[in-house]
């Protein structure tokens, strides 16, 4: 530890309490003021993780990992530096000293303590309540912990029909569990809905086969062995369950505040003021620990990040600058899962004198909706159940009065007189997303829905806002490729195929936008063209007009890296590789020293040549018999392989013959986005087929067809397209597949997108290339073969022309000069790219 | 025979290269005496542009090897690594106002054979 409070310039420490939501608002409030710069700041962090979403929480059994819920930007921590204790708790508070001692021992002095401890789970003192199988709902490793258990457990229960609990039982339904849910009061959702909303939840909930006991408590969990086995309840009933949630409500941490002698109100809350101070002007209390001075502690996330502000502004500009503080905020609510739209906000109960209420209410179809206004016609709050679509629109207009009456705005679509209320109706400083607190205006300075997330923030707190935000857009004005065409890709295409069309410039002129005709075209279209002509043609990529369409990337047959330098990647079909050939990638590695790399697509990457060393370092490979492995192109990629019936015991075919000659088969193909593939010799699917645009999985008759797959950024399972085939009928079932797909994709569209997108999808998909219903398999079948007829390695034919070769020089006047700024650093024995070299300004030739 | 050359300081010109050697829409790369590097490129109609070959976003010398587009009739290359567009007249960066990169005048000479 440093003596830092002897330095003559004493830097002032903020200590953070609890790293939550709110704490890391506050951490990026200061960070916006620029405090990180000014101050020390220690967090420290009881859970095992930084910052997650608690209020996506139940998003991870939709699929979202663990790190998809992080709420801290890669690096926010050390480009602040911030000192974020992770998996460390402050046990007690010094007042005096000034001190935080954390269960691990260590001390910190603070000059401000900030406690964004949170809440915990209010768990019933009803016996069994620890037994094995009970649980809480409110952390990451709670979920995991009711994963885990729930794969034994059959039955479930959650205590508490609140927000929360649905929620809850919503995931123990999606886990495949018979669920109930058991409410004290006579409704679900008592706090937001009233009775009639509550009644139409009801049936909307059982009919979706949950069990609800409402107005009946939770007297005892009944044990065996320690294990949950079931539940009695206060009306005498009996149910048996393997598993027990609670969600009965949460109480604000605030035991170390106590420990250490703030005040806290009655009923639990560190008490604090408008600018959140406790009773320690060192000290303050933000989120849903704190009880504010309208002496509510508010257990949502928004008015957490405005208590969050409000402690950041006092910070930064002092007590007085901070302006009014936070003394209070609406209670606005939407449920987001269990497939039912349950709203509320503002007034929802009807308490202020003399309002009235404007209720629909359609049993049937589980509908409720009921406004809330004053005698003034101003709109006060309402209740929506079964269709919340208005909520978006109806909390901004809170507090003013409606441009149309309150009976139509209840009254569903097509009921009544049409209502001409959309967003444009509402005032310029009404709140759209109310998680951080965006105005209409705001949002109106922005012109896409990912540029107003950037901006604004709003829309990324619980998406309830996003519709609306939506509507206040622009509207996506016309589907065309780019500001140069109005055509989209397969259009293209087409047109390209019907009216043979050969050029980018002829196609421009021709068919461009008639602003950009006689253009340059630009970095979209030329490139997306450019592949499209060499999907139809075949030909060698980088002559003439070709050329200058390419990508950087195709332009010199190598993948740029980020300084300039470039990777080589020789084609090796199905992963399958002699031991001559290995060392000859080796020595050619060694001698340029490029570092090399298994990828994982089963071959080697060699990294770091500079654009004039590309020629002589691929005669070497061509000389060895390799080729391209097309790494810089829309193409395929590879095939890979498992080892397969040769060498495997449980293998019923040859996979790596098949690899090999699919991917020497589909070689070069150029396509809207690049083309993956695999073979297994089994059903274990070692090579992960059903990751892959096409993958094979092979059977003891054949070869099972599999397409759509992907990896990367959003995975997708394959499809099965066809069982049990030939070799020969699974080679032409893929030519069909993908010359379909290149004729039809959007540009960058890989086969799952696609697949997604294509009407009728995969029983489409099957009726045009399995059965030719279009007619079309012939035409399908003979582009390809002309593709296979035409496929020349792409490196053997520019070393073989000097002309073609004119271009791999690093400068124009000094054919011989390698690039100065090209350098390497040494790491684990191999080179890396010298960034730091890059970052200088204005580099010299030295 | 065509040269092309690039003026460094008012009044004085280096040769480049013959103008030939660009493909329309792609540049070219040149080493420049103080060991910066400029970017050269020619577009469609045969009109060239020089500008600074050096990546603002990310350091490294590769604008000439971007794509030249045009939007609103104006000419721009397009960074091969993170695809930020630069104006090949003014030397802005269409996608981000703070950054710029430097502009050099060139020109095409038409050398006599006779006298070459
Ligand atoms: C080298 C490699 C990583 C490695 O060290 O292992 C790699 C490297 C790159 N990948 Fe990859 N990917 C590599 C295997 C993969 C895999 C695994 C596989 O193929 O089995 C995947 C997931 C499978 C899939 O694609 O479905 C993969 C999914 C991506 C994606 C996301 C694609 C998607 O549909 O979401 C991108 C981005 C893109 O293409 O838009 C990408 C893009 C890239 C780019 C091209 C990024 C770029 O533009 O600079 C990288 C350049 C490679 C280079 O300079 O040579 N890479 N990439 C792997 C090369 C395999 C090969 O031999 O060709
Ligand atoms: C399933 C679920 C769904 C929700 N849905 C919504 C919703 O739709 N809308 C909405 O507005 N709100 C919702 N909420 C509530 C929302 O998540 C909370 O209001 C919000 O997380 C409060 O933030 P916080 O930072 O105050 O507390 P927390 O997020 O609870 O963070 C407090 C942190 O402090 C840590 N901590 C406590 N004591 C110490 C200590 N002594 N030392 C160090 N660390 C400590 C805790 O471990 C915790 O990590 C939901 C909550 C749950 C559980
Ligand atoms: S997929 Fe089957 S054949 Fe191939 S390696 Fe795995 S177990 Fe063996
Ligand atoms: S209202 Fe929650 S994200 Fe906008």
């Amino acid at each position: 530890m440093s003596a830092d409070a002897d330095t003559a310039a004493h830097t002032p420490t903020i200590v953070l309490v609890g790293h939550g939501m709110v704490g890391q608002r506050f951490l990026e409030a200061l960070a916006d003021r620029g405090v990180t710069g000014r101050a020390r700041i220690v967090v420290l962090c009881e859970e095992p993780r930084p910052a997650y979403d608690r209020v996506q929480l139940t998003s991870y059994f939709s699929g979202k990992t663990p790190d998809d819920l992080s709420v801290v930007g890669a690096g926010f921590m050390a480009e602040h530096g911030i000192e974020l204790y992770v998996g460390d708790a402050a046990a007690s508070v010094d007042r005096e000293a000034r001190t935080v001692t954390a269960r691990s021992g260590r001390v910190f002095a603070y000059d401000t303590l900030v406690l964004a401890t949170g809440s915990y789970p209010f768990v019933p003192p009803v016996p069994g309540k620890d037994a094995r199988g009970c649980f809480v709902y409110r952390t990451i490793e709670d979920l995991l912990a009711i994963e885990e258990y729930a794969k034994t457990a059959t039955t479930g229960a959650v205590v508490g029909g609140g927000l929360l609990g649905l929620e809850a039982a919503g995931a123990l339904k999606g886990l495949g569990l018979e669920t109930h849910v058991v409410e004290f009061a006579p409704r679900l959702m008592p706090v937001q809905v009233d009775e009639g909303g509550g009644a139409a939840l009801l049936r909307t909930i059982e009919r979706m086969g949950l069990g609800v006991h409402t107005g009946t408590g939770t007297q005892e969990v009944v044990t065996a062995d320690g294990a949950v086995t079931g539940m009695r309840l206060s009306d005498g009933s009996e149910l048996a369950v393997d598993m027990v949630v609670f969600s009965a409500g949460v109480r604000p941490r605030d035991q170390l505040a106590r420990d250490c002698g703030l005040a806290v109100g009655e009923r639990g809350g560190i008490a604090v003021d408008e600018l959140c101070r406790t009773s320690d002007p060192a000290v303050f209390a933000i989120g849903e620990c704190a009880l504010a001075v309208d002496g509510r502690v508010y257990g949502l996330v928004a008015p957490g990040y405005e208590m969050a502000q409000t402690v950041a502004a006092v910070l930064s500009e002092g007590a007085e600058e901070a302006g009014d503080g936070f003394t209070g905020a609406d209670m606005s609510t939407k449920l987001k899962l269990l497939g039912v739209d349950v709203a509320s906000f503002g007034d929802a109960h009807g308490t202020a004198e003399g309002c009235l209420d404007v209720v629909y209410a359609d049993s049937r179809s589980g509908v409720y909706k009921k406004l809330v206004v004053d005698r003034e016609g101003v709109l006060l709050g309402g209740v929506l159940v079964g269709d919340a679509d208005s909520y978006g629109l109806l909390r901004p207009l809170t507090g003013t009065v409606p441009p149309v009456s309150p009976e139509q705005l209840v009254l569903p679509a097509g009921a009544g007189a049409p209502v001409a209320l959309g967003p444009s109706s509402l005032p310029d400083d009404a709140v759209i997303c109310s998680c951080h607190n965006v105005t209409k205006h705001a949002i109106g300075q922005c012109s896409s829905l990912a540029e107003v997330k950037k901006c604004t923030k709003a829309g990324t707190g619980c998406g309830s806002c996003v519709k609306v935000i939506e509507k206040l857009l622009p509207a996506p004005t016309d589907r065309g490729l780019c500001r140069c065409f109005s055509y989209g890709r397969s259009e293209l295409y087409e047109i390209a195929r019907t009216l043979r069309v050969t050029s980018f410039a002829a196609l421009l002129d021709s068919h461009g936008r008639p602003e950009a005709r006689g253009g340059e075209g630009c970095e979209v279209c030329k490139p997306t063209v450019g592949s499209i002509l060499a999907s139809l043609n075949n030909g060698y990529i980088l002559d003439g007009e070709q050329a200058s369409l390419q990508d950087t990337n195709d332009h010199f047959l190598a993948n740029m890296q980020r300084n300039g330098s470039y990777s080589v990647v020789p084609r090796i079909p199905g992963g399958e590789i002699t031991p001559d050939k290995l060392i000859v990638i080796g020595e050619v590695a060694r001698d340029y020293g490029l570092y090399t790399k298994i990828t994982g697509g089963q071959r080697i990457d060699l990294f770091g040549a500079r654009v004039d060393q590309l020629p002589a370092i691929w005669t070497r490979l061509v000389d060895a018999g390799f080729e391209s492995g097309h790494a810089y192109g829309k193409s395929l990629r590879t095939v890979k392989s498992c080892v397969g019936q040769t060498w495997c015991r449980y293998g019923v075919q040859d996979s790596v013959k098949m690899a090999i000659h699919l991917e020497l088969r589909y070689r070069g193909l150029r396509a809207p986005h690049k083309l993956k593939s695999a073979v297994s010799g089994c059903a274990r699917e070692c090579a992960e087929a059903q990751s892959k645009d096409f993958g094979i999985i092979a059977t003891a008759n054949g070869w099972n067809l599999y397409v759509g797959g992907n990896g990367g950024a959003t995975p997708r399972h394959a499809d099965l397209l066809a069982q049990d085939l030939s070799d020969a009928e699974l080679i032409r079932l893929i030519d069909r597949f993908l010359m379909f797909y290149i004729r039809t994709a959007d540009r960058l569209e890989r086969t799952s997108t696609w697949l997604e997108r294509l009407e009728g999808g995969l029983e489409h998909l099957k009726d045009v290339v399995v059965h030719d219903s279009l007619g079309l398999c012939d035409e399908l079948e003979a582009l390809m073969a002309a593709h296979v007829d035409a496929y020349r390695d792409e490196w053997a034919q520019t070393l073989d022309d000097p002309e073609r070769l004119r271009r791999f020089v690093s400068f124009v006047n000094a054919p011989d000069a390698p690039d100065p700024s090209v350098r390497f650093v040494p790491e684990r024995d191999q080179i890396k790219p010298d960034l730091t070299f890059l970052t200088l300004e204005g580099v010299a030739s030295r | 025979m065509t040269t092309l050359e690039l003026s460094l300081s008012p009044g004085s010109w280096m040769a480049v290269c013959e103008e030939s050697r660009l493909t329309p829409g792609r540049g070219v790369a040149a080493l420049l005496p103080d060991g910066r590097q400029a970017a050269v490129f020619r577009d469609r109609s045969g009109r060239t542009y020089a500008i600074d070959n050096r990546d603002p976003f990310t350091g490294a010398q590769v604008l000439s090897r971007g794509l030249v587009g045009s939007a609103d009739g104006r000419p721009f290359v397009a960074s091969p690594l993170l695809k930020q567009r630069f104006d090949l007249e003014t030397g802005r960066c269409l996608d981000d106002e703070e950054v710029a990169v430097a502009v050099y005048p060139v020109r095409a000479v038409q050398l006599d054979p006779a006298l070459s």
